[in-house]
Formats: structure tokens, C-alpha cells, sequence
């Protein structure tokens, strides 16, 4: 069973409750089009390691259609990606198999700083500088 | 040179940890060949033919001194004792050990050098003019404009993940010397109203499928460039075409929506993005400037030879193709050319890497440019130093007076190193070199610009050069077939004279060439590319193949024996 990341925790995947409802998001699939209504989690799918649309899909969903439940990234997540997933707005990652999950949360830390505007830091760098 | 603050230095340490990492779980197995291949490609590191090849960036194409060396002593260390400055205005080592490379990029991180996002489907290294900051037709320092979005674009959370490779050039002159018309995305300096901004050029491009930019905004004032440049990634990120490695880059996506319809799908973007957080600062662009180091110059005029250093055997023809105007009276800008006959173009050694940091710090302000041509510039010469430059230079072997000439060939590195290639290059090179090896008709000939490509991914950018070769693989045999026309800026794209040729035939073939250009030239004035485009291809075409009726009798004869 793949490790679950949430919150920057290795947790067991809880059994869905009556209120939950789950969307998955493809990668062809527009954030735009879906309704959000009621949703407690968005999974978007990475079919492959090199497919970066998961990342805009993130974005869009945090930033222009004001989601705040669980975004869930899955499929294939290695250690690699969580940084900048992270930064797009994941709070959730099921791992792919055989990834140490004690080592993959060491790499949210990989880096200690952005350059870029991003959800974790609404800010770009060089307007927090002065600050 | 920009100089980094403590969080450049910081993130680029971070990175060589996390490459460190990575590698050390490949080696223990941990990571499978396709996931270490999307993450060491991002820190430059390919597996080409005989060994892997470490890509190191050189942002902008500006180095100092003390880099230089750097790069001379790594290169000793951990290679063979050379180099190989590539079109895109890096430097690559074509023998480091796999087990070796993060310990060369931990070493690059002591100077404030790296080998960030040089390959893979990420921002690459973003280019420029050579002559940035010291030409007499600057509307902006583009070196300024570079690093910003050189920050922009490392490690960008949202766009690491690119259907393709992406390439952003920068122009700050009238004149464009940085091919802004044959990038995914072309930025010119624009002032309007004594206002600055840029036109932004989309969906040019070289490889498979050549391709002229369109303008998709005239003028963008630069507080939006950020938020504009995210609005034409997102539009890419999403839609560009990820089930083909040949048709993934923007310029198909630009191509197959059509120019109009992509520019509206990125206007109604950049609305939502318009004045966001990203909105570019006065304050961000003068801290960015303020940390770029200045040579201090003296006021002066410029400076007049006597007859006695004219005189001097080839002091004169150097000065006229390797010496280039300043804008600060007194000064010059100096090529050293990398394509002396017999070295594959582009190719320094470590001893020669040492001795042109001496000469910049010397000569120049201690730094040193990167040429897309493969050449290094020095950019600060007082002009009452050339001279002595000149000699030293010469002594080096840096002194080739061929800068815009037929031997001052641009090429990748092909078939004696790239595992993508179909053919080599360099031996066509030095082939060419040789045949043309005459100063004085070398002269006489002009402005040429001659580049070849080993295979169709064009490094060589090919279909730029006024005669572009391309090395093309017939039944498991290296052919090249030859185009002409093709320029940088203004952007054409050369048109293909005919079937391929074997690799012995090439240098008599531009030769035919160029006697067909001497003969039909109005002027000295009037250059190779001029002719073409004024008499079309077909005379070139009767030069080497023969007539029209010629050419059919012997396409009867072959098909008869075939």
C-alpha cells in the first residue's frame, strides 16, 4: 500500500465518511469546469514523473477558484517533487511504492527559500526582502 | 557581474545537496533510470556516447576571471584539461565521471556557478548580446533583465515540469545579437515615450521544425513582464503537447492554435494575473542592478594608432574583425576567437582557460563574455592596450582575425561526442578551415556565417547561418546536405540546395558556393546572404548540380542503375 503524506505526516489513509466527497482531476482536466461544492478533496493525478500540468491544476485551484480542502497529489510521487508541489498548493501526496516515507519528509526542506510567487508564499522574494 | 546575495548562494548550495543525494540513490539503486534521467538532466548531466557530459551554466554568457579558472582547474581535475563553449553560451566537459558530478557542481558553488536547468524540460540558461552593457546602441542593460529572470525562472514551483525545454533570449540594443526571433520566448527592449518595455516575440525556435516568433505584444511595459511571462508558461504548461517529443515545443502549440487565438488564450490569462504579486518593482530592479560590479573607466578619446602598428602584419585585419566599437570613448571590445584552424570550434583548454582569465584581468574589467558564436569577449580593452593585447592574444592562438568570416564556424559538438547526432561535425569543420585557410581570400570573401548541425535538434543553429550544413544519416552513412539563406537578425531560415553530399565532397561544394557569390556580388559591400536573397537559390544550385537539364540527365542515369 502506497505511504500516505498529509499535513507534512505519515498517516494511515482514514475510511471515507458519508460527507466526503472526493473529484479527481486528470491532467487534460480543466479546474475551471468542476464544481467544488461540497468537495473535501481534489486528488490530481500525476500519470507519469515529467508530467507537470498537476502544478497549474494546483495552482488554479488554490489561487483563482478559492479551494481549501485536502489536495491530494498522487501517482507517481517520488521525494524529487514534493518541494515544488508543495509550493503549488498540495497538503496531501500518496508516495509511489517503495519511497521512504521518513526521507521523503526531510525533502520539503530541500530548499529554504523561492524566488517565485507561489501559494505557500503569496509573495515573490523580492517583496519580502524589505520586509 | 552580478554578485550573489547570501539566498543565491544558499539555493544553490541546497542544490547540490539534493543532487547529491539523488545521485547516491541511483548508485544504491533506489531510483530507476527514467526518474535520475528528468533529474540529472536538470543539473546538466547527460550519458552521451562514450561518456556522460556535465553542461555547467553560464548565466547570460558573463564569467569572471576567477570563474574562468575555476572552470580551467575543474576541468583538469575531473576531465581531460578542455572545454567546449556551446552555442547556448555554456560550457561543457565531455568526460567527467557520473560518481564525480556532484562534487564538480560543489565546486562550481564555491564561485557562484552551477549547472541548474542547463538541460531537461525546464527554463534553460537565458542568452543575450555579448556586446550588453558596453554597446553603442543600448536601450537597456539586457544583463539586468537576464538575472531577473534568471531568478524568475530557477526552480520555478509551477513550471519545473515543462512539456519541453524552454528558451528565453534578451536583446538591449537596436541591433539584435541575441536571435530573439528563434526563441520560445524573444524579448527586444523597446523605449516608448521614455517609457521602458519590451516586445515579446513567441514560438520561435530552430530543431526539426524551424520556426520565426510572432510578436504577441508590441510593448509591455517591464513592470509586467513577470506576470506576462507566467500567463504564456501557464497556456504552455497546460496545453503544449506532451505525446510527442517533436511536437512539444511552444512554438507548435503557438502553431496549431493559431497566433491570434494563443495570444487571446494568454491575454485572458494574464488578467487574472495582471498587477499581482509577481508586478516587477523599481526597488527589486535596482537592487538587481546595484549588485552587478562596474569597471571603473577613465574618460578619454579614442585612441589613434600610428602608422608604425597599422603597419605590423596582421595587427590591421585583427583590429578590423576581432576589435568591436564601446560606447565609453577610449575602450573596446575585444574577441578572442576560439575557431583557429585545427581546434574544434569552441574548444579551450584548461592552460588557455588560465591564461585568458590573465588577460582579462590584465586587459579588461577582470570578465569576460560568452559569444553565441563560440567565441570569448573581452569587453573593457583600454584601446591604447590593443596592441599589446593583439600580441599576446596572438601567442595564445586567440587571435584568428575571422570573427563574421567564413572560418569562424559555429558547430556542435556531433558525432564525436553527442549520442543524438547523425553525423559528425567537428571533421567537417576543420575540413572547411583548411580549405579556406587563406587570410587574405578569407577576406576578400566578407561577412559569412557558416554553421553546422550534426543531426536535425540544429545546436548547431544551422538554419540560421548564410550557409547552414546538416549532417543527415543515409542508410547508416553520414551525409550532409547544405542550405543557404538562412540569417539571424533580421530572422530567415536557409532553403535546402539539394540532395546531400558525402563528407569529403563539403568544402569543394562551398567552395562552388562562394565562387558563384564572388562572381555575382555588385560590391564588396554587398554580402554572401545578400546575393542569395536578391538572386534566389537557383545560380548556387547550377553551380554545384549543374543545370536544370544537367541535373535531370543524371537523375535518369541514377535511377537507371538503382
Amino acid at each position: 500500500m502506497a505511504t500516505l503524506i498529509k499535513g507534512r505526516c505519515v498517516v494511515s489513509e482514514s475510511p471515507l465518511s458519508p460527507d466526503d466527497k472526493v473529484v479527481r482531476l486528470e491532467p487534460t482536466d480543466d479546474p475551471a469546469s468542476i464544481s467544488l461544492e461540497g468537495v473535501t478533496r481534489v486528488e490530481v493525478s500525476f500519470p507519469k514523473f515529467g508530467d507537470g500540468r498537476g502544478y497549474s491544476i494546483a495552482r488554479l485551484l488554490r489561487s483563482r477558484h478559492g479551494y481549501r480542502g485536502e489536495l491530494r497529489a498522487v501517482g507517481h510521487i517520488t521525494r524529487d517533487l514534493l518541494f515544488f508541489m508543495e509550493s503549488c498548493g498540495f497538503d496531501a501526496f500518496e508516495l509511489r511504492e517503495g519511497e521512504d516515507a521518513r526521507a521523503a519528509l526531510a525533502a520539503f526542506e530541500d530548499f529554504s527559500e523561492s524566488y517565485q510567487a507561489s501559494v505557500a508564499r503569496p509573495q515573490p522574494l523580492f517583496r519580502r526582502r524589505g520586509a | 557581474m552580478y554578485l550573489y546575495d547570501e539566498i543565491d548562494q544558499r539555493l544553490v548550495d541546497e542544490r547540490v545537496a539534493q543532487f547529491r543525494d539523488q545521485t547516491r540513490r541511483f548508485l544504491a539503486g533506489q531510483l530507476s533510470e527514467e526518474e535520475f534521467r528528468a533529474l540529472r538532466l536538470r543539473n546538466g548531466l547527460y550519458i552521451q556516447r562514450y561518456a556522460p557530459m556535465l553542461r555547467i551554466a553560464i548565466p547570460y554568457g558573463l564569467l569572471s576571471a576567477k570563474q574562468l579558472r575555476k572552470l580551467a582547474a575543474i576541468a583538469r581535475k575531473y576531465d581531460r584539461s578542455y572545454g567546449h563553449f556551446s552555442t547556448r553560451q555554456n560550457l561543457q566537459l565531455n568526460w567527467p565521471r557520473l560518481e564525480q558530478a556532484p562534487e564538480i557542481l560543489a565546486e562550481l558553488a564555491t564561485v557562484q556557478m552551477h549547472a541548474i536547468q542547463t538541460s531537461g524540460n525546464s527554463f534553460r540558461n537565458v542568452t543575450t548580446d555579448y556586446f550588453a552593457g558596453v554597446a553603442r546602441d543600448e536601450i537597456v542593460d539586457s544583463f539586468v533583465w537576464c538575472e531577473i529572470l534568471r531568478q524568475w525562472s530557477t526552480f520555478h514551483p509551477e513550471f519545473s515540469y515543462l512539456p519541453r525545454k524552454f528558451k528565453i533570449a534578451v536583446n538591449g540594443a537596436e541591433a539584435d545579437r541575441a536571435a530573439v526571433e528563434v526563441h520560445d520566448i524573444g524579448l527586444h527592449a523597446v523605449k516608448k515615450d521614455n517609457e521602458t518595455g519590451f516586445k515579446v516575440l513567441v514560438g520561435g525556435g530552430l530543431g526539426r521544425t524551424p520556426m520565426v516568433g510572432f510578436a504577441i505584444r508590441e510593448f509591455l511595459p517591464w513592470p509586467h513582464l513577470l506576470t506576462y511571462l507566467e500567463a504564456i508558461l501557464r497556456v504552455y504548461n497546460r496545453y503544449g503537447r506532451r505525446d510527442n517529443i517533436h511536437k512539444a515545443r511552444i512554438k507548435i502549440l503557438v502553431k496549431e492554435r493559431g497566433p491570434e487565438k494563443f495570444r487571446d488564450e494568454v491575454e485572458a490569462e494574464w488578467a487574472h494575473l495582471k498587477d499581482g504579486p509577481a508586478t516587477l518593482i523599481q526597488e527589486e530592479v535596482a537592487r538587481v542592478e546595484g549588485r552587478f560590479t562596474r569597471p571603473r573607466y577613465e574618460s578619454g578619446t579614442d585612441h589613434v594608432f600610428d602608422e608604425k602598428t597599422w603597419s605590423v602584419p596582421g595587427f590591421a585585419s585583427w583590429h578590423k574583425r576581432n576589435v568591436h566599437p564601446h560606447k565609453v570613448p577610449g575602450y573596446a571590445a575585444v574577441t578572442l576567437s576560439l575557431k583557429k584552424t585545427g581546434v574544434p570550434p569552441g574548444d579551450v583548454t584548461s592552460d588557455q582557460m588560465d591564461a585568458i582569465a590573465a588577460l582579462a584581468e590584465r586587459y579588461s574589467s577582470g570578465e569576460l563574455r560568452v559569444s553565441h558564436e563560440q567565441n570569448l569577449v573581452l569587453a573593457d580593452v583600454r584601446q591604447g592596450d590593443l596592441a599589446a593585447l593583439w600580441r599576446k592574444a596572438r601567442a595564445l592562438g586567440l587571435a584568428t582575425p575571422n570573427v563574421g568570416l567564413l572560418t569562424n564556424i559555429i558547430a556542435c559538438p556531433g558525432g564525436d561526442f553527442c549520442a543524438l547526432a547523425n553525423a559528425k561535425s567537428i571533421p567537417v569543420a576543420q575540413a572547411i578551415q583548411e580549405r579556406f585557410d587563406d587570410l587574405d581570400y578569407l577576406h576578400e570573401i566578407g561577412e559569412l556565417d557558416l554553421n553546422i548541425s550534426g543531426c536535425i535538434n540544429a545546436c548547431g543553429q544551422h538554419h540560421i547561418g548564410h550557409i547552414g550544413i546538416l549532417g543527415v544519416d543515409k542508410h547508416g552513412e553520414e551525409w550532409y546536405q547544405v542550405e543557404i539563406g538562412g540569417n539571424q537578425a533580421p530572422a530567415a531560415l536557409g532553403k535546402i540546395i539539394g540532395p546531400a553530399f558525402a563528407r569529403a565532397d563539403v568544402p569543394g561544394v562551398i567552395e562552388h558556393l562562394i565562387d558563384c557569390y564572388l562572381e555575382r556580388r555588385d560590391s564588396e559591400a554587398e554580402r554572401f546572404v545578400d546575393v542569395v536573397h536578391r538572386i534566389g537559390i537557383e545560380p548556387f544550385k547550377e553551380r554545384v548540380y549543374g543545370n536544370a537539364h544537367q541535373r535531370a540527365l543524371r537523375s535518369q542515369r541514377e535511377s537507371a542503375f538503382a
